[in-house]
């Protein structure tokens, strides 16, 4: 058993649902909001992601993604682990929600599961980390007061760190930096935190005038006159016999 | 399965075989298609990945072994296919893309469609280097002007010499990026220009849609506005009637009789594993240049000893692909920008056409610019490194908080990347052979590559590099990582990397040093033929799709006449 934590590590539920509400998001991402298994006295949870997916897979590729989400890799203390990282990295405090509201511990697990690649550097790092808040406070790093954690975090956050001893854990939080904030801006609460305006359908006619003046750009008439008039795109194209197109 | 006889059988389903379909189809012709992949339409929602957001996937569009440009780029196959081995030769890298599905890699390109010009054809003229194709830009012309107007390109008329004119669809306006590119570009006095690609800014027919700016042709599109060989011409053709489809269907031969002559074809039927034959007057090959290589090499008889059409050993050889080098750049004026949707057509809006004289330059032929950058969209690899250009503002790079979100939109479009794709020179030595001992898993040899980049290659990758680091300086851009150098061929994409592998069935007047003569037909056997990239002589600096196309039509043009006077 591991020792309970302190209220100040534990990641309150509530703060989470929250952090939910305030998005109100359709689709299967928030569908679901679960707890980590927990055999131990952890609180921190987070939105569950979904296991099923349905989008223009081979029966190879259906197959593969099946298995992987059968296999378990982590064991929950490293889980755990990762989900109090990954709040520190992009907390829940936010009105668009943070890491734990957009499911990362899942989508850690589910890479390092599909690039075995990531299994050894996240494995061995929370080994690391837990080494390090041992050795300098006494308990394993979710078990250490908040501003212990922080603490070991401003140490190992800044890659122009020198110290041979930390190299490790700044690998390690690199990594951990680079997993939260894909995992996070990959979902609908990181497109509305980023503003993202794409995919969907649309007719491009230039960027917008504000824009170009601010940028101290324009479009010359010459090359204008090369581009598409979107009021005629419907029309059919045909062309005279000098390769002009006369519709 | 087949007793009856085809008109023509037609192997591969890509750029050269849906032309080739499409129009022998369109002539009445009964013609078998036989695609090793399977039927695939973007236009069916389950095969959708278009317009999906990367949290639909649970890898966010990660690359897999299985999708290697992601995990909704459109294309089954890519490097390592499932019981489709390949092997090499010495230290060569050859890498090896092959599509798996009908349409072939046209569902998943770049759409860059770019005619080769009068230069292009006489290399050997210009240089003294490699061969002169048999044919000239005045033979292919009235054939690029046919496809531009059936299948539709944008692009624009600049009276460029090697760059010709075309039928085109009106450009769409430059992105914020690309204007960036523009001016940069103009302060050095190299040129830019809209970009020339497949996609249907405007209406071209009632079948095909128009296109809405999603920006990921990758994905291939469910209104087919862009051009892929099933959208725009295999489904049109199988409405004729006059097609049979094969699909999972591997060729492992072209079948021939005592004289020498094709009888068809015999494959293996991937869903039962078994063999069959098809019976057919004409065998076309259009599986791609090395897959149609490898058919030929296995197709060995008492009257083909080393394999059909390889009386002169130069199956295979020549083997050549682009070349490739790129480079990016930090934009700071960019930096926190307004955001709008930018998607744009899927990829550049622009781009600059070879403008140097080699006269002056330590290396042969030439390359174009690709330009890059924009708005994307998030997928898996976004917010990697959020904040490393703080290195160049002088602020710390790293930490931890809900500080990283104005990083990451601080920075968020803030670059310009150039990608080049150039001319190799042809040689003899870089081929792909029949591997002695490795089959498939239907046990079919497989190919062995044998390749290694000249100096040639070599010193022009280093001329690209010196490019690509003047032209993102002068657009505003602060260059990102290191230059590569010569222990890294100066950043020089593995052979095969840049997927326009050509050349090994080369065309051409002797054959004692070609494969097929002017419209793809083997010297060694007249009723075969290749219409893939296989017959190219030299590859240009732009991408083969519209060439293959042109020369596609312009092979079944000629087979019909041959056939009408009883020829073939």
């Amino acid at each position: 058993m591991t020792k309970p934590i302190s209220n100040s590590v534990a990641i309150n539920r509530r703060d989470v649902l929250k952090a939910l509400m305030l998005a109100p998001l359709a689709g299967s991402l928030l569908a679901s909001s679960g707890c980590a298994p927990s055999a131990t006295s952890r609180a921190v949870s987070w939105t569950s992601l979904p296991k099923n997916y349905s989008y223009a897979r081979t029966d190879a590729e259906k197959q593969r993604d099946a298995e992987l989400f059968a296999e378990t890799f982590f064991r929950e203390h490293e889980l755990l682990t990762l989900a109090v990282l990954c709040d520190i990295i992009l907390p829940s405090n936010h009105e668009n929600g943070g890491a734990l509201a957009a499911g990362l511990p899942d989508f850690v697990e589910f890479m390092a599961k599909d690039r075995a690649q990531y299994k050894r550097p996240l494995r061995d790092g929370i080994g690391w980390l837990d080494s390090y808040a041992l050795q300098n406070f006494g308990a394993r790093f979710i078990d250490i007061e908040e501003q212990q954690q922080l603490a070991i975090c401003d140490e190992i956050a800044y890659p122009d760190v020198q110290e041979d001893a930390l190299q490790p854990g700044i690998a390690f939080f690199t990594l951990m930096r680079n997993m939260t904030l894909t995992g996070y801006y990959t979902t609908e609460l990181g497109f509305r935190d980023l503003g993202y305006q794409g995919n969907t359908p649309n007719i491009w006619d230039g960027v917008p005038e504000a824009v170009l003046a601010r940028h101290g750009k324009s479009y010359d008439a010459e090359w204008l006159a090369k581009c598409v008039d979107q009021t005629r795109r419907d029309i059919t194209a045909e062309w005279d016999d000098e390769m002009n197109l006369i519709t | 399965m087949a007793e009856q006889e085809y008109d023509i059988i037609i192997v591969g389903s890509g750029a050269g075989g849906g032309m080739a379909t499409y129009q022998l189809a369109n002539a009445g012709l009964k013609v078998a298609l036989v695609e090793a992949g399977g039927y695939y339409d973007p236009a069916a929602d389950e095969n959708r990945t278009q317009l999906r957001n990367p949290w639909e996937s649970p890898r966010r569009g990660a690359s897999t072994r299985r999708r290697p440009f992601g995990d909704y780029n459109a294309c089954i196959g890519g490097w390592d296919l499932d019981g489709e081995p390949y092997t090499q030769k010495g230290d060569t890298e050859f890498m090896w893309w092959r599509g798996r599905m009908l349409g072939g890699r046209t569902n998943h390109w770049g759409r860059i469609s770019l005619r080769f010009g009068p230069l292009d054809f006489k290399r050997k003229d210009v240089d003294g280097l490699g061969d002169n194709w048999p044919i000239g830009y005045e033979d292919v012309k009235p054939y690029y002007d046919k496809v531009d107007k059936l299948i539709g390109v944008f692009g624009s008329n600049e009276g460029l010499y090697n760059d010709p004119d075309g039928f085109f669809l009106p450009a769409p306006k430059p992105r914020l990026h690309e204007l960036f590119y523009i001016d940069g570009a103009r302060k050095l006095n190299v040129p830019v220009y809209p970009a020339r690609k497949s996609m249907l800014t405007k209406r071209i027919n009632d079948e095909r849609g128009v296109c809405y700016y999603c920006g990921q042709c990758s994905r291939a599109c469910s209104i087919h506005a862009d051009f892929s060989s099933s959208t725009a011409l295999i489904y049109p053709a199988l409405k004729g009637g006059q097609v049979d489809l094969y699909t999972n269907s591997m060729v492992r031969e072209v079948t021939t009789d005592e004289s020498g002559r094709a009888t068809g074809v015999s494959y293996i039927n991937k869903e039962d594993k078994k063999e069959y034959q098809l019976k057919g007057r004409i065998v076309i090959l259009a599986a791609s240049a090395c897959s149609s290589a490898r058919i030929l090499l296995n197709s060995q008889s008492d009257h083909h000893e080393n394999g059909l059409g390889n009386s002169s050993g130069h199956v295979g050889r020549y083997l050549h692909d682009s070349t490739g080098a790129s480079r990016a750049a930090f934009l700071p004026e960019l930096m926190d920008r307004d955001i709008y949707n930018e998607d744009g057509v899927g990829g550049m809006h622009v781009y600059t056409p070879w403008w140097l004289e080699n006269s002056t330059l330590d290396f042969p032929r030439g390359y174009h610019l690709e330009i890059g950058g924009g708005m994307g969209m998030p997928s898996y690899g976004f917010g990697f490194a959020a904040n490393q250009y703080n290195d160049y503002l002088g602020e710390r790079v790293g930490g931890y908080g809900n500080g990283l979100r104005d990083d990451i939109r601080r920075f968020y479009g803030a670059r310009l990347s150039i990608a080049c794709r150039g001319e190799s020179v042809p040689q003899f030595d870089n081929y792909c052979e029949l591997d002695p001992e490795v089959v498939d898993e239907w046990g079919i040899p497989v190919l062995r590559f044998n390749y290694q980049w000249t100096d040639y290659e070599i010193d022009q990758a280093k001329h690209m590099q010196e490019s690509m680091e003047a032209l993102l300086e002068a657009s505003g851009g602060i260059l990102l990582g290191e230059k590569p150098g010569a222990n890294r061929k100066y950043g020089l994409a593995k052979p095969g990397e840049i997927i326009h592998e050509v050349g090994t069935t080369r065309m051409g007047l002797d054959p004692k040093t070609s494969v097929t003569n002017q419209f793809g037909q083997l010297h060694d056997a007249s009723n075969v033929f290749v219409v893939d990239a296989g017959t190219f002589v030299s590859q240009a600096d732009k991408n083969p799709t519209w060439t293959i196309l042109a020369l596609s039509w312009r092979a079944s043009d000629y087979i019909i006449e041959q056939m009408k006077q009883q020829n073939i």
